[in-house]
């Protein structure tokens, strides 16, 4: 026997009683885990993006929501593909690499994909009349993310970085690495995607994000394939910086009145406050954790050391010291907050990474270093909360505790 | 062994002083049983927990082995008690979540014995008292004769010198009663001091001295057999 095996057994012995502190605690923690978990990847998204984006401009219905840049393709509304002409054939400065798109959900062997048309740059330059616009003919830098010399990717995968690519045939796609890794496909393999067959030209490397689970074709294949006509439903802009800064998205705006015009600055702004409001809500929950979980612990410690006054009494009696007793109720709340902290940890996790990335169309992974937080946090918490109930057993008149029961 | 001098204990019960000892000297010495008799109220167990070292007293002193208990720290008194001390109460207060075997070891663990000697001596006791066959039972598992003798192992485990027993045969019948008081007799002959506070006449008359208590004073003292 040892003290563990007192407090062990005792614990469960009264596990019912236990439960709802547990419960306070655990939500609690799994609640802060979750939401931090989350907050990090989402953020780093975010910085992602600035990063390969530069500044940028997006071109979606008029309905359209915005949580997330890489998603903001997929709303149910769509607008006239005419509306790329429109831009190509304007007297507007400063517009680079115009990249429309049409993306609908679509299954493929039993799983969700995004099926994303996109319009190759060799059919720009095709039409006569937006060759003669001279988009492509900018200087190349404006507003795009430079390659470094020696790491550029091959064509194909420049839709990663410059949201653009050189040629795709209509029978060509473009697989995203999670797509690849969950059908098993490769590079020339062949895959069936709304009962048409596609050669798959090349695996897009990894980037974090949900183009990661796309599969790019034609735009126009895209069309066909969904009836649903010459539409889109997002152009993507390269702007050059200074353009923006001297009314671009205002002659933007007054090109396509019956379309939304937004900048990467404000879709990241929005996500920028999501990212500070959960935050501040895993602020609130570890406020609530302390004072809910904190007073249910203590209120439970208090109960129970009521409980048991004829036992500590009795181990008193049979010679063991205060010391002994403070350190049995503070062990008793030292396995409660790491039993809280690792519990939260884990479902904290878990949420964070199957239901996250539902809510913020990011992949997210478990953080080790939340599990060394959610540790301090439910140990201070438990063990806090436990020293007075504790203290006043350990001060326990075992005379009374032993007559009075 | 044990000794009381001009010992006072008042509680206040319902905002009344109530004085459960009033100028009380005694002395036991080394290998008596004494049995505590009186009515309810006349601070038979009052006394029982001061030399036990779990109830300071207003005035007097309370002196173990020579030493004066009172004067010792709180955790000095436990330790004393963990090496000289047995307890036996009335409702034997086992601890309801551990075995039998468990409860015996508590004592052991207390004065820092290892697990495997922990086992070994707690199942010994509780064979010698005929529980080899429930050493792995909860308190609420075993009859209230079984359970009291869980509790008398549990008392000897640390061989103490001094047995304090609380009215140790208040809740059993007349058989398992005599079996207590008989088996707290032998422990006596092995030369250990027994001090019993009973309201059972017949118990009383197994011990070699009675005390009588009448409101917190010693009414008599009657040496002898019968």
């Amino acid at each position: 026997m040892k003290l563990r095996t007192i407090v062990w057994r005792e614990i469960f012995e009264r596990k019912n009683q236990l439960l709802t502190s547990f419960l306070a605690i655990f939500l609690g923690i799994t609640a802060i885990v979750a939401i931090r978990n989350v907050t990090f990847f989402s953020e780093k998204a975010v910085a992602r993006e600035l990063d390969a984006l530069g500044t940028n401009i997006l071109i979606l219905p008029k309905s359209a929501t915005i949580q997330n840049y890489y998603a903001a393709d997929m709303q149910e509304d769509d607008f006239p593909e005419e509306y790329v002409t429109r831009l190509a054939t304007s007297d507007v400065q400063g517009l680079d690499n115009l990249s429309p798109k049409l993306s609908v959900p679509v299954e493929v062997k039993g799983r969700q994909f995004t099926l994303t048309g996109i319009l190759p740059k060799n059919e720009f330059q095709a039409k006569a009349a937006w060759a003669g616009a001279g988009i492509f003919a900018r200087p190349e830098g404006c507003g795009t993310v430079a390659t470094a010399p020696g790491q550029a990717a091959p064509a194909k995968e420049t839709i990663v970085r410059k949201r653009v690519i050189e040629t795709l045939e209509s029978n060509e796609a473009l697989v995203g690495s999670e797509v690849a890794v969950a059908l098993g496909v490769k590079q020339d393999d062949t895959i069936a995607v709304m009962n048409r067959a596609f050669l798959v030209s090349a695996v897009l490397p990894q980037t974090g994000t949900v183009d990661d689970s796309r599969i790019f074709t034609h735009l126009h294949t895209v069309q066909e394939l969904t009836n649903r006509g010459p539409v889109v439903n997002a152009i993507e802009i390269v702007g050059c910086c200074s353009a923006i800064n001297t009314g671009l998205v205002e002659k933007i705006n007054k090109l396509l009145p019956d379309a939304k015009v937004v900048t990467i600055t404000q879709v990241v702004d929005t996500q920028i406050k999501t990212n500070r409001m959960m935050s501040s809500l895993s602020l609130i929950f570890l406020v609530i954790i302390v004072l809910v979980g904190g007073a249910s612990i203590a209120n439970y410690m208090f109960a129970n050391v009521f409980e048991r006054r004829r036992e500590i009494g009795t181990l008193m009696a049979l010679g063991a010291g205060s010391r002994l007793v403070l350190r049995m109720f503070l062990l008793k709340a030292l396995l409660f907050g790491l039993a809280g902290g690792v519990s939260g940890y884990i479902a904290g996790t878990l949420i964070a990474v199957f239901l996250g990335p539902r809510l913020v169309h990011i992949p997210i992974l478990p953080m080790p270093i939340l599990l060394v937080w959610a540790l301090v946090v439910s140990l201070v918490i438990a063990v806090l909360a436990s020293y007075f109930p504790a203290l006043r057993a350990a001060r326990l008149d075992p005379s009374k505790a032993l007559q009075e029961v | 062994m044990l000794k009381l001098t001009s010992v006072t204990k008042s509680y206040s019960h319902n905002s009344r002083r109530v004085l459960a000892l009033n100028d009380v000297s005694l002395d036991i010495a080394k290998g008596e049983f004494v049995s505590l008799v009186g009515p309810s109220g006349s601070g038979k167990s009052t006394l029982l927990l001061l030399l036990g070292g779990m109830l300071a007293p207003a005035a007097g002193q309370v002196w173990v082995d020579g030493q004066s208990l009172y004067e010792l720290s709180s955790e000095a008194r436990a330790a004393l008690r963990r090496k000289k001390i047995g307890f036996v109460f009335q409702t034997f207060n086992l601890v309801p979540y551990l075995t039998a075997v468990e409860n015996v070891q508590i004592p052991l663990y207390l004065a820092g014995h290892n697990s495997q000697d922990q086992q070994k001596r707690a199942k010994s006791l509780l064979e010698r008292l005929g529980l080899g066959d429930r050493l792995e039972h909860k308190p609420s598992e075993l009859s209230v004769g079984q359970q009291q003798r869980v509790a008398l192992a549990r008392m000897m485990a640390n061989d103490p010198a001094v047995i304090l027993a609380d009215e140790p045969t208040g809740n059993l019948d007349p058989e398992t009663g005599a079996q207590v008081v008989g088996f707290l007799d032998e422990l006596n002959r092995e030369g250990r001091t027994v001090v019993m506070v009973t309201h059972d006449p017949r118990a009383a008359q197994r011990s070699r001295r009675r005390l009588k208590l009448v409101e917190g004073r010693i009414h008599s003292d009657d040496s002898g057999n019968g």
